[in-house]
Order: C-alpha cells, then structure tokens, then sequence
C-alpha cells in the first residue's frame, strides 16, 4: 500500500519565496526512501508538508491515501526524528521517552501499555541503563538515540528523519546508520530520511531522490537494489562507488540553475 | 577541599582581616564611639539591645517576606497574562516599566496616606520595588521556547495547557530564579526605604526606624547593630534563594552544574 502520496505539491512561504517546486512523490509502505540535496533546496520543507507541520500551497499531500478515513486520521503512525535530539534538559531519559503517551494524540490510558512501550524502546535503541540519565548527561550520539527511541514509543509506521545525524562526528554517525539499517529491517518501518550525505544515502535507502537547488524540485531518482540489511563492506564495493557517482552527477546537474527557476 | 576553601574561607579570611584593622585603628587613634564604634562595642551593643533590635528584625523580615511572596505571586500570574497574547504584553508592559522606573520614595509618601495600614503599605511599597524582575525575567523564560520542541509537541497533538506545564513552565525556572533572587533584594531595599519614609509617622519599629531613632539620639553603636542585622538579612536572603535555584535546576541547567 501507499504510504506516502504528494500529488503537485508545492509551498511558498509568506514572504514570496518559493520553497518548493511542484513535487509528485509516493512512497510504498515498508520503502526507505531517501532525498539528498544541496542546503536550503526545500529537503527539510518537503518532510514538514509529509508531518503536516506546514500546509502545502497548492497540491495534496496524503498518507496512506488507499485507507479509510479513521486510519489517515490516526496521526500515531506517524513519528519524526529532527536535526538535533530535541529533548527536554528538565526530563530524565525514561520522562523524555514516555513524552509522546503524555501528550494529546497518544495520551495513554494504559500505564503499564505506556511502561512497557517506554521498555521495549529503550531496548531497541541500548539505552535501558540509561534511563534515570538527563540529557546533558548524555553524548550526542546518545542523545540522538533517545530522540530516536522516543519516535519509536507509539510504534509508528512511518518515520520522518530530517537529517538526524547530520550534528554528530562521523565514527558515531556510520555506528547510528548501521543500527537504523537493522532498525528498519527489524521494525518493519517506511521511512523518509532526509541527508545531505550522498554515502548516507546510498547505504541507507531502498530508493534516493536527488532535489536541485531551490526552489528545490526532483531532478532524479536512483534505487539501491542491494540485499538488506546491508554489511558494512557494502561501502567499499565497486556497486557503492557506482551509486554515488551516479548521485553526484546528478546533483552536479541539479544545482545549476534551470529554465523555471531563471525565470522565476 | 581546596574549592571549599576558596569559595568560603577566602571572603572570610577579608572579613576577619578588615574587622581587625577596624578595631586596630579605632582602639589606636581612639575614635569616640559616637563617631565610629570599633567592631566588638557593636558586637556588645548587639547583645545588649538584642531584645529591642530582635524585634525589628522580625517586623522588617516579616515586611520583606510578605512582599517577597507578594511580588512572586502577582509577577507570576502577570507574567502567564502576559504570554496569552502579544496585544496584552504590549499594552500592559510600558506600565510594569513606569512602576520599575519611578523611585519608591517619590511614591512610598502616597501609599503610606492612602493605606491606612502602616504595615500593609510597608509591604505594598517593597512588593512594588520587588515586582518587577519577576514579571521580566518570567515573561522571557516563558517566550524562550525552542521552536523545534514545540513543533514536537504539535506533532504529538499538545494542548495549549499541555505546552504550558510540560514545556513553558519547567523551561521558565532557571529565569524565573534568576528573578528570585534579584527581587529577594529588591523586597528588603523596598521594605528598609518604605520605613524610613515612614518612620516619622512613629508606629512602626523596623530596623530602619531604629537606625532612624539611633541616628537622632547619636546612638551610633546601635545604628550600627541595626545596620549589620540589615545587611546580613540581605545576604541570608540572597543565600536562600540560591539554594533554592539549586535544589529545582542542579540535574538539568547548566547554571547549577558543580565543575567537574
């Protein structure tokens, strides 16, 4: 099934600039896909229209377009991993977890469902040890892990990641993108990830789409056609080297400045 | 150990050290103590008088309390008014700047007429002068959210009361703190000011009426008494709510962090 549907969508923001170009995007359930592109091309905006959290322009966006009514409205299949950890510095680990079954959409009246949840999340991520720890206790990396469990509490279908590792060192982010490999094999999770990183990218996704320079707007589209989950000696292969060769060509070509945009 | 030391053996060290040349160079030239007492004829004046002195120093705490609690209580709900919406922010705050900006003892004149009271417009007048930090302080530590975390919250579906308690609320406590303790002092300046505006008026017995009194009858060792019990309500004052700043925040902010 469909998870994801952007028909023509497109935004502009209050002040006139064109954030993003007509998109037309879908996303099947159990996909990872990820967007690569240059800095400030509408990345982050496309995934923001996806969560909701900005209206599109003109265009529809939909998830899980095939599914009745009462299934689209049910917002706790949808969770989203930002930049930087986003916790609460107040909050211990286990407080910034159980977040998501304190608040409106997932308020839980199952204590213990909530408990249980808040567990098995902490386990998924190694951080059950860690639970009576506050963030500014934490590493980075750490503290992205908790970001990480607390979207998985309401056990979403579908995760929004907006260049989640993009803040951390590079041994800690080649360590969190082999773990949410195994994640999404595991959890059987549709994921839409958004990177500036084009190795990221490949190692990560079942399908990349390249955007160009804004207003951003898809430019092209490769599939990793690669077993999963993948072994780390999938990035010193020649197929690896291939991908992202492919990729840069096309972000080359997407960043220099097309007809529209010149005339826009 | 070593920290511990610096931290309080050092300023104790400069106090003992200055309270010696004191009684040095008064015991030396043999300053009269109508013109400057040597630190021990304090010390025994303190004693002597304590029963007359102890009670000032109940009333003008019991002033600066009230006021404390007062200014904490209306500058908080004023701040919560104030984050409801921009139009009551902009069109209330200029007067919690007019109330900050004028002196108390051009004002203190008035409430101590129109308050028939004497005690109650003592605590209206420091509640005045401790008001605003509060209201400042509490006000921007409610706006500064982080707009990545409300978002979440949105995402979540929070509330707006929801926003407020687990986000705007523990986010507001190391400026709402900071604002304590700035208006801790600002309630004891407000209560000592007020006396002594009123002080004439004779009904009142806070220990800016003693040292008023003192100042009058040249008795100069127990103005000096008062003045030293003032200063050090101040600084258990100030003490206090640092400790309480420490106990709420020392897990999560950085302001409280012990150095490792």
């Amino acid at each position: 099934m469909t998870a994801i549907a952007l028909t023509a969508a497109d935004k502009l923001f209050a002040n006139g600039v064109r954030a993003l170009q007509p998109v037309t995007l879908a996303v099947e359930e159990g996909e990872f896909v990820t967007i690569v592109g240059p800095s400030g091309c509408g990345k982050s905006t496309l995934l923001r229209l996806v969560a909701a959290l900005t209206e599109p322009t003109t265009g529809r966006v939909g998830l899980w377009p095939g599914a009745p009514a009462a299934f689209q409205a049910d917002r706790r299949r949808l969770a989203f991993v930002f930049q930087s950890a986003m916790l609460l510095a107040w909050a211990d680990v286990e407080k910034n977890v159980r977040l998501p079954f304190d608040l409106g959409h997932a308020r839980a009246a199952d204590r213990e469902l909530a408990a249980a949840r808040v567990n098995r999340a902490l386990a998924v991520v190694g951080l059950e040890e860690f639970r009576r720890a506050y963030p500014r206790e934490l590493s980075g990396g750490m503290q992205m892990r908790v970001s990480i469990a607390r979207a998985l509490v309401t056990q979403p279908a579908l995760l929004l990641m907006d260049e989640p590792f993009a803040a951390l060192d590079e041994i800690t982010r080649l360590r969190l993108d082999r773990e949410l490999a195994e994640l999404w094999v595991r959890e059987r999770l549709t994921v839409l990830f958004v990177t500036h990183s084009i190795f990221e990218a490949v190692f990560l996704s079942t399908r990349v789409l390249v955007m160009s320079a804004r207003p951003g707007r898809i430019v092209g589209e490769v599939a990793i056609d690669e077993p999963q989950p993948r072994a780390e000696s999938f990035r010193l292969s020649t197929a690896f080297a291939g991908y992202c060769a492919r990729l840069s060509q096309m972000l080359a070509t997407g960043m220099e400045p097309t007809a529209e945009s010149a005339a826009a | 150990m070593s920290r511990a030391v610096l931290r309080y053996g050092a300023p104790l060290g400069v106090g003992l050290l200055l309270l010696g040349a004191w009684q040095a160079a008064v015991t030396a030239y043999q300053v009269p103590s109508y013109l400057v007492p040597s630190p021990l004829t304090v010390l025994a004046t303190l004693q002597q008088d304590w029963g007359l002195l102890s009670r000032s120093l109940a009333f003008t705490l019991a002033v600066t309390l009230a006021a404390l609690l007062l200014a904490v209580l209306i500058g908080v709900a004023t701040a919560f008014l104030f984050v409801q919406s921009r139009v009551i922010e902009a069109s209330l705050f200029p007067y919690a700047v007019l109330l900050q900006v004028t002196p108390i003892v051009a004002i203190a004149p008035l409430i101590i007429i129109w308050v028939k009271n004497t005690s109650i417009a003592l605590v209206v007048c420091a509640t005045i002068v401790a008001l605003f930090p509060i209201v400042s302080n509490t006000t921007l530590g409610l706006r500064s959210v982080d707009p990545g975390l409300l978002e979440l919250f949105r995402l979540y579906g929070a509330g707006r009361w929801d926003t407020l308690v687990r986000l705007r609320v523990p986010g507001a406590l190391p400026y709402f703190f900071a604002g304590l303790r700035v208006s801790a002092g600002l309630a004891l300046i407000g209560a000592v000011v007020a006396e002594f505006v009123a002080g004439t008026g004779g009904t009142v017995s806070g220990l800016a009426y003693q040292i008023l009194l003192s100042g009058l009858q040249l008795n100069i060792p127990r103005l000096f008494a008062a003045l030293f019990l003032i200063a050090a309500t101040g600084i258990v004052l100030s003490v206090l709510t640092a400790l309480c700043a420490r106990l709420a925040l020392r897990r999560w902010h950085e302001s409280e962090l012990s150095p490792q």
